[in-house]
């Protein structure tokens, strides 16, 4: 019963509103008429146990509960504890937390709560499969496409074509242009194609890439594997689509200034992979990545010191610090272009230069031109 | 009439297991179980001979016994316990070329199994995801273990020049694993508190240890000759294991590693040694599909079920499986019960309402 009793409005420190006078306000006191009553009943607490009022007795035993029409009524008649939680009743906090739960898993969200919890248990347990290269396909969907799809479709604005040539199943090559400085491009068309054709890229990177702790964990799980003739011809026969940036370092750490122009397109070695493996090449032109890190100098003497290709300066790093690293919204469009056919080859053509010079020289030309006519149509870089 | 065989490093426990699985194996006339200590278990129908590789007495009894089959399995990482380095290089690479001048003298030899590792293939950031037994290591001059088996198929290769009437079967088996097993793998999965490198998680391949017996027996017993690689199907990342064990890992930058696994060493805990913390950032793949087609070898336990098997004999770790299905069983359980409660008590209101 001692909780009957009226505190003042005011908060002094304890959770509650009010002008902190002892004696609620007359709008309060009109707002509270219910509790009005109790005033009457608070000099007798104890006393007559038995002849409780008609009106008291249901707002004894549970009083915030029986009354849910009180709402402010009743914490201006209740006194606070110090103790904010033990303040907030315990079907408060539940019906909170079910909102909570409605707002974000939506009006089913028992069973998805439970699948969610299921999926915290399975990633905790080690109940998943990695395939040999390490690729993690259940946190590849959840969490990294998850991650890079509002950049890529809020931020970068990318804009799709030519997903049709993207084949539904089996294997193919996906050749793109590599630039950015950070290869953000990657990661781009991975969704892109994830979202769009509904396939994963299995992207080839360079030994760096393994060499980086954090990095090379990522990449692993992220479906990444090394850049060599082996591991691309192993994913073509198994079907998987590979992606390649044939222009590696000397493509993404390219000054700005010579944007939009191919470097050169490795050793071929790609072209002899899709040659032998008998796959497709999509040539795979983007747009707009030149742009998000304008690389302006280099620090070379650095770079060797540190074992990676270049420390890049552009206008906002590192003169802004980390804010520099936050690449410029330049709209992008990402291109596939017509498949170019290897499987007419004899099998003998992987080992023919010649051969392989020129198919690499028509992927490279392609893609270049490509590039020239997206340029054309672009109205402005950030449009 | 049936196979004379050799089998080397019998102290050891799979050493040891082999050569009583062999003895009793209908083909096999006698086998002849040869190291430097004797063996702690029971041998069955080995005849043990105590003899050091690394002396040519070991020539003596392979000419007496009139052998025809060497199975050379002493090539080990930590060869008689816990010795340095330079003890284990001695056994693993001098002892090898003793063996194999002795098989190199020896008229009745017609077939020698090497078990080799597939830590031949070394670890680095510039390995593609799966070797294949025609690729060699990336890093040229590896470091200890790996630096070892490389001497040590380079001299079996030499002795198969020599001597092309002998078959030379190569088995690079990965990690064996398996309850029971006292490996420096299976040491460093029983410490509580796991040391791995920071920022990489490396993949795994795992053989069961009765898989891997069966292996070399039938390399032993079969007539095929060439290298193969000998691994339970698919990988397991490291972190991938460690939730399985139930046991938390402590990531440590790539040099703490190295510091950590030497006092550990010190310690007789575990044995970290330079190439472990190599292969425990970059991690290995082999590729089996010769071992299936070629050698008709078919392992009977994927990597994921001998880990399994072997977290199995385990004592479940902090994090173990049970104690996170119970706080899953609770949590949708409080939901549930929770959800009911909260209906009865706006249900309740409502009437009142």
């Amino acid at each position: 019963m001692g909780d009957a009793e009226i505190i003042p409005i005011g908060t002094r420190g304890k959770p509650g509103r009010g002008t902190g006078s002892a004696k609620p306000s007359s709008s309060a006191r009109s707002l509270a008429k219910a509790p009005a009553a109790r005033k009457h009943a608070e000099p007798v607490p104890e006393a007559a146990p038995g002849a409780t009022d008609e009106h008291e007795a249901p707002v004894v035993p549970e009083p915030r509960l029986a009354e849910p029409s009180y709402d402010d009524a009743v914490d201006l008649a209740h006194p606070e504890p110090a103790d904010p939680t033990r303040g907030i009743p315990a079907v408060d906090w539940l019906a909170g937390f079910t909102s909570a739960a409605v707002e974000v898993f939506g009006a089913d969200w028992e069973p998805r709560l439970a699948a969610f919890l299921a999926f915290l248990r399975r990633r905790l347990t080690g109940d998943y499969t990695v395939d040999e290269y390490g690729f993690d396909a259940e946190i590849t969907q959840h969490f990294f496409m998850a991650a890079i799809r509002p950049v890529a479709e809020k931020w970068f604005r990318i804009e799709v074509r030519g997903v049709e040539n993207i084949p539904a199943h089996g294997g193919a090559l996906v050749v793109s242009n590599h630039s950015g400085t950070i290869p953000v491009d990657g990661l781009m068309t991975a969704v892109t194609i994830h979202d769009h054709a509904h396939r994963f890229l299995r992207p080839l990177g360079a030994d760096l890439v393994f060499k980086l702790p954090v990095v090379s964990e990522l990449a692993r799980k992220g479906g990444v594997t090394l850049a060599c003739n082996e591991d691309a011809e192993r994913m073509l026969r198994g079907g998987e689509i590979v992606g390649v940036w044939p222009e590696g370092f000397k493509g993404i750490g390219k000054p700005y200034s010579e944007r939009y122009k191919l470097q050169r397109f490795g050793r071929g070695g790609f072209v002899s992979a899709a040659i032998r493996t008998g796959v497709p090449i999509i040539p795979t032109s983007v747009v707009g990545a030149e742009e998000i890190y304008p690389l302006v100098g280099n620090i070379p003497s650095l770079a060797r010191l540190l074992g990676v290709p270049y420390i890049p300066i552009t206008p906002f790093f590192p003169a802004l610090g980390p804010l520099g690293l936050i690449p410029l919204p330049s709209k992008w469009v990402i291109e596939f272009g017509e498949p170019i056919r290897t499987d007419e080859y004899d099998t003998g053509a992987a080992e023919d230069p010649m051969l392989v010079f020129n198919v690499t020289d028509q992927v490279r030309e392609t893609i270049q031109q490509t590039l020239y006519t997206l340029l054309m149509q672009r109205k402005s870089v950030f449009g | 009439m049936g196979r004379v065989v050799l089998v080397t490093g019998v102290a050891r426990d799979l050493g040891r297991r082999f050569a009583k699985q062999l003895a009793a194996a209908p083909a096999v006339d006698r086998v002849i179980g040869v190291d430097v200590q004797p063996p702690r278990g029971d041998l069955g129908g080995v005849s043990f001979t105590r003899a050091d590789i690394r002396n040519p007495v070991i020539a003596k009894v392979i000419m007496r016994e009139q052998v025809d089959t060497v199975v050379h399995m002493s090539v080990l990482p930590s060869p008689g316990g816990n010795t340095g380095r330079a003890t284990a290089k001695e056994l693993n690479v001098i002892g090898s070329m003793q063996l194999l001048a002795a098989c190199q003298q020896s008229p009745h030899l017609e077939h020698l199994v090497l078990r080799s590792s597939t830590a031949v293939y070394g670890s680095s950031n510039r390995d593609p995801a799966m070797f294949t037994e025609d690729m060699a290591a990336r890093r040229i001059g590896g470091l200890g273990f790996v630096k070892d088996v490389n001497e040590v198929e380079g001299y079996v290769r030499g002795f198969a020049r020599r001597r092309p009437d002998v078959r030379v079967t190569t088995l690079r088996t990965a990690n064996a694993i398996g309850p029971g097993l006292n490996t420096p793998t299976t040491a460093y999965f029983r410490l509580p508190v796991i040391p791995t490198v920071l920022g990489f998680d490396p993949r795994l391949q795992f053989v069961n240890d009765t898989d891997l017996l069966d292996a070399i027996e039938h390399a032993t017993l079969s007539d095929v000759p060439g290298i193969f690689n000998i691994a339970g199907d698919g990988v397991l990342m490291l972190s991938q294991a460690l939730r399985r064990l139930g046991r938390p890992a402590l990531p440590l930058p790539g040099f703490a590693v190295g510091a950590v696994g030497s006092a550990m060493r010190q310690a007789k805990v575990a044995d970290f040694s330079r190439e472990q913390v190599a292969f425990l950032a970059y991690g290995r793949g082999v590729d089996t599909t010769r071992m299936k087609e070629v050698l008709g070898f078919h392992p009977s336990r994927t990597t994921a079920q001998a880990f399994a098997e072997f977290a199995a004999s385990l004592e479940p770790g902090l994090i173990s499986e049970q104690r996170v299905r119970a706080v899953e069983a609770g949590l949708v359980g409080a939901l549930g019960g929770a959800r009911e409660g909260l209906q009865e008590i706006v249900g309740k209101g409502e009437d009142r309402g």
